[in-house]
This record gives structure tokens, C-alpha cells and sequence, in this order.
């Protein structure tokens, strides 16, 4: 079983179409959507969800009003300015979950033992089934942390899967970045795809990420999507790749028709069978030799 | 005022729409400071291109430990919540990588056997460029400590009446985003209309409502997809600011990292017009 992951750094490169693509092609795999924070894939594979689970986060801290005394110790100890002191003539302070980080070293300081650790739901997962086969996606709550987790739990899961069905590859929507959501994405992936759009922007973040998936020992290969919309950009993509012994596994047109299936929510290379489609199909092709 | 340029999506318009919209108001004579927080991926420079005049390293504290001292008790391994110190029969191992720097160890070691020292997890870069004060953090790659340098960079934000504070957020909604957007008076949400688009908007929606922060959307390469960024815009009563549409001349400007701005009084009007939007909401 081989793990391929789809990266680009920046966002908005094309990976989510390029990995849907994929999934369509490759008839034994399991789709793993790790941009947890901002899911996508399911707009192009349609899961029907089998299995939901919770998913539970580091638990924060929340101050017991009757056991404050308003000493403010917390207040002291606390790194993250999560500790609010007290407002309109109250005595106890508070905590603010955005900014708590769940240390529990305010909950060991208070000599009062008015701070309780409360749990916290942070996020779902699910198991789902598609016409393509099985996935794995997630939600992460609105504005929560502990995205690099919520990954993590995505891409174990996708392993247990792929190997109660005996599936050929996991395939990985990376999300945007280089932080701890990607890092989580890249941990044991075989091949990494980096999406690289011919604009400064995308080779600036291409390069970023590049130097990530050299970091962990992630081999990376590059796809230069919308390669048209600035050929002298990709040239230098091209050339950069080669001084870095980076493969260029395909140059993807700009293609109006990209948006359309976007919108009618079907993997590109179904959509249409036309060049732009058939360049994809020869990236997936290089893809499976390596 | 503070305005944050947010989008639930990558590669919606943010970096282009925020930094055209600095050089718009900086003409203006405005005092405009520009944070870049998208430290994982900081782009606002490529297009604003400033001259940096100081750089300043920025790291979390990360605990060092006294053989002297300690007694291999254990506590230090026993306060700490992210696995980051573990106390073994004669040795005490630190992960720095797991450390998110909360002075746990250091604070509860009964023999004062930790002390910190800082490990350097990215840069603040600071300079100036067409009479915009320019700030941005990066962060070193392979890292994944995001919020305390976005919190860093958060510190050069200045809100009072004579000075307007532009701030670039990172794509998604969870904690990067966050740290980012807190203490703004009005964030502009940028999104596409396509379904991708929609979904995250609605993502980021939820994430401001969360924040108790005004916003309203700028809707970027109108005409790709379809109609539906509008109905939803006008079912949840949001109001659109601006809507700009797709230009293969701009995507190709962008490509090059040129301003929307420059490319003629088209823009320069949609910009006035996101400009008096923004003041109004903000009053």
C-alpha cells in the first residue's frame, strides 16, 4: 500500500480537483481529506458517512466563580493571555477559551482548586463510502485548535482502512500551509505531489513546503497547474526543479472548464474528456510507476 | 481601526485584494501599518514589495534541565500536558518540538532544577514601503508552533484614530486564523463563487460570528461559477461590499506579483468604493 499526498503551500492551486482526479483513476483507494479545517473533497466524491465519531481535544480550563477568591495568581502564571482579570466590580476572573491552550498550569497554580479542566469536543470524523470507494474526512469546529490531531486521527483511519479492504493507495488532500496540519499530512506518505501554480506567490510557497517534505524525508514531485497563465514563470518552475532534482510530472493548461465541474461537482476527468484531462491521467499514470 | 482581509479557502484573493487596497489608502496619506500573518506563508511582500530594515528572531521558551540539581522526581514530566518532558531512571528527556513553552516544568520543579532557554521557531521582518509600515512574520519550515509568532506579530497592531491597521490572514479557520483576526474592528472576508467557495465561506462565517467581529464579503473573480455565493450572501443578510470580476489580465498581473491596482481606474474605483464600505461599517 502506498500513501501519495497532495500539497501545494499556497492555497487554491488546484489540489483539490487534482486529487479528486486521482481517486477517480486510481479504482483502489481510500480518499483522506486532511484540510480539516476547510473540507472540500466531499463536494467532488459525494460520501454517503457510515461510521461519525466525536472527535475531543486537549480540555481547557474554566474558572469556578464561588471557589475565586480574585487572587490573580492564574492571571500570573498563564503564557497565553488566556486569563481575563475581573470586569465590572466582580472578584473572579475568567478564561478565554480562544486563547487557552489547556496547559493546566493555571489548574496546578490556583491554591484555591477553582479551576476545573473541561473536555472538550473539538472537531468530528467519519468513515464514508463513495462510488470510487472508501473515505475518510473530518470537521474541525469552528475556530478550535489541534488541527495537526484531527489529521492524525484522519490518516491512521485511513490506514486501518486500506487495509481491512486491501487497498492499493491512500490518497491525501493536503490542506494550505506548512504548520502542524501539513506536517501531520506528510508523517509515513510515500510520494508527495506539490501543486505549484506559475505565479510568485505559488513558487514562493511551493518552495516552502518543498523544503518540508525534504525535512520529514518525503520524496516531492511537481505539477504546474495553470502552467499558461505565465509560461515564463513556469520555465522557471521547470528549471528550478531540475537544479533541485525535483521531477515535473506534468504541465496542466488553464481550463474554463475546471470551474464548470466544480460546480456540477464531479471529478474533472469524468467531467471531460478533453487535453486538460488527459494530461491529469498521464500524471496519475507517472504517479503509479514511482 | 484594525481590518483583517480573512477567507476560509486558499487562493481566494486576500494577499491581492489587501495589498492593493494598502496602496490605495496609503495615496490617501493615511498612517496604514500592513501585518502579513500568514506566517506559514507569507506572500503581502511580493506584492508590496518593502524594504526590510530589521529583522528580529522570534522563539518559545523550552526547558533545560540541571543534572545538578535534579532528582529525577518525575513532576516536571507530571505538570506537562503536551508529552513534551519525560523523567527515565537516570535522564530526563525534552522534546522540544512538543513544547508549547507554558513554564509548567520550570515552575513546579520543586528543586529549581529548569531553567528555559528560547528555541527559535521563525522571524518578524519589519520595513517600509510607499509610506506603509510593513510587518510580517515567517515561520521556519518544518515547524509547527504557528500561533506565538502570528501573537507576535499581532503585537506591532496599532489601533487609535490616526493610524489604520491592514492585516493579511492565514486560509482555514482554526487557531492560526484566529490569533490572527482577534482584536479586529471589521474583517473583510474574500471568497469565489463556486461551490469550494461557498463552503468555506460559510466555514469562515461562523468563525467571525464565533469572534463577535462586523464583516462583510468581497466576492473575487465574479463570473467563474455560479450564483449561489449571492443567495446565500442575501439569505444570511451579509453585506457584499464589493464584487470583482475575473480578469485573465489580473490573474496574469498576479502571477508577476502586480497590484490589482495598477492595472487602471477600474480597480482603482472598485477599491475607493471597499475603502468608504469599510469607514462606514467601522463609524
Amino acid at each position: 500500500m502506498k500513501q501519495i499526498a497532495v500539497i501545494s503551500g499556497k492555497g487554491g492551486t488546484g489540489k483539490t480537483i487534482i486529487t479528486a482526479s486521482f481517486i477517480s483513476l486510481s479504482k483502489s483507494a481510500v480518499a483522506a481529506d486532511c484540510d480539516v479545517d476547510a473540507a472540500d473533497l466531499y463536494l467532488l466524491l459525494h460520501p454517503e458517512i457510515k461510521e461519525k465519531h466525536e472527535f475531543k481535544g486537549l480540555p481547557k480550563a474554566e474558572i469556578i466563580q464561588d471557589k475565586c477568591t480574585g487572587c490573580g495568581i492564574c492571571y500570573d502564571v498563564c503564557r497565553f493571555d488566556a486569563v481575563q482579570k475581573p470586569q465590572n466590580s466582580k472578584k473572579y476572573f475568567s478564561i478565554n477559551p480562544l486563547s487557552c491552550e489547556g496547559c493546566k498550569v493555571c489548574y496546578y497554580a490556583c491554591l484555591q482548586m477553582a479551576i476545573n479542566m473541561k473536555e472538550q469536543i473539538c472537531g468530528e470524523w467519519y468513515i464514508s463510502e463513495t462510488k470510487y470507494g472508501p473515505m475518510v474526512h473530518a470537521k474541525l469546529g469552528i475556530a478550535e485548535e489541534n488541527s495537526g490531531k484531527l489529521v492524525t486521527v484522519v490518516r491512521m483511519n485511513a490506514e486501518i482502512v486500506a487495509k481491512r479492504y486491501k487497498l492499493d493507495y491512500i490518497i491525501v488532500d493536503g490542506p494550505p500551509g506548512i504548520g502542524c496540519p501539513v506536517i501531520a499530512s506528510l508523517g509515513g506518505i510515500d510520494f508527495a505531489l506539490v501543486v505549484i501554480e506559475p505565479t510568485l506567490s505559488g513558487i514562493h510557497d511551493a518552495e516552502r513546503v518543498i523544503e518540508v517534505a525534504k525535512h520529514f524525508g518525503v520524496p516531492p514531485g511537481c505539477v504546474i497547474n495553470k502552467y499558461d497563465i505565465n509560461r515564463e514563470n513556469s520555465a522557471k518552475i521547470e528549471k528550478w526543479c531540475k537544479e533541485n532534482e525535483i521531477p515535473v510530472l506534468g504541465k496542466i493548461p488553464f481550463d474554463n472548464l475546471v470551474s464548470e465541474s466544480i460546480v456540477k461537482g464531479i471529478p474533472f476527468v469524468e467531467y471531460k474528456n478533453n487535453a486538460t484531462s488527459g494530461i491529469i491521467k498521464g500524471i496519475w499514470r507517472k504517479i503509479m510507476k514511482i | 481601526m484594525v481590518v483583517s482581509f480573512a477567507s476560509g479557502k486558499g487562493g481566494t484573493g486576500k494577499t491581492i485584494v489587501a495589498t492593493s487596497l494598502a496602496l490605495y489608502v496609503s495615496e490617501k496619506g493615511i498612517n496604514l501599518i500592513f501585518l502579513d500573518c500568514d506566517v506559514e506563508e507569507p506572500n503581502s511582500a511580493l506584492f508590496l514589495k518593502p524594504l526590510i530594515r530589521k529583522t528580529s528572531k522570534v522563539g518559545i521558551p523550552i526547558p533545560i534541565v540541571d543534572f545538578k540539581k535534579c532528582t529525577y522526581c518525575g513532576k516536571c514530566a507530571d505538570v506537562c500536558t503536551y508529552n513534551a518532558i519525560a523523567v527515565v531512571k537516570d535522564n530526563v528527556l525534552v522534546f522540544p518540538e512538543l513544547c508549547h513553552g507554558c513554564g509548567g516544568c520550570f515552575l513546579f520543579c520543586p528543586e529549581k532544577a529548569i531553567s528555559e532557554k528560547i528555541r527559535d521557531i521563525g522571524v518578524i521582518e519589519e520595513g517600509n514601503t510607499n509610506g506603509i509600515k510593513f510587518i510580517q512574520g515567517r515561520l521556519n519550515p518544518g515547524e509547527s508552533m504557528v500561533v506565538p509568532l502570528v501573537r507576535e506579530v499581532k503585537e506591532k497592531m496599532v489601533n487609535d484614530s490616526e493610524t489604520t491597521t491592514i492585516i493579511d490572514v492565514p486560509p482555514g479557520t482554526s487557531c492560526p486564523v484566529v490569533e490572527s483576526i482577534k482584536g479586529s474592528d471589521f474583517v473583510v472576508l474574500i471568497t469565489e463563487p463556486t461551490p469550494f467557495g461557498l463552503n468555506d465561506l460559510k466555514l469562515a462565517v461562523e468563525t467571525v460570528r464565533k469572534l463577535e467581529i462586523d464583516f462583510g464579503i468581497i466576492i473575487n473573480r465574479v463570473g467563474i461559477g455560479d450564483e449561489k455565493v449571492e443567495e446565500y450572501c442575501k439569505l444570511e443578510n451579509i453585506p457584499v461590499i464589493a464584487k470583482i470580476p475575473y480578469s485573465r489580465d489580473v490573474a496574469v498581473l498576479y502571477s508577476y506579483g502586480i497590484p490589482m491596482l495598477i492595472e487602471g481606474e477600474k480597480y482603482r474605483e472598485i477599491f475607493h468604493r471597499i475603502w468608504e464600505e469599510i469607514i462606514s461599517k467601522v463609524r
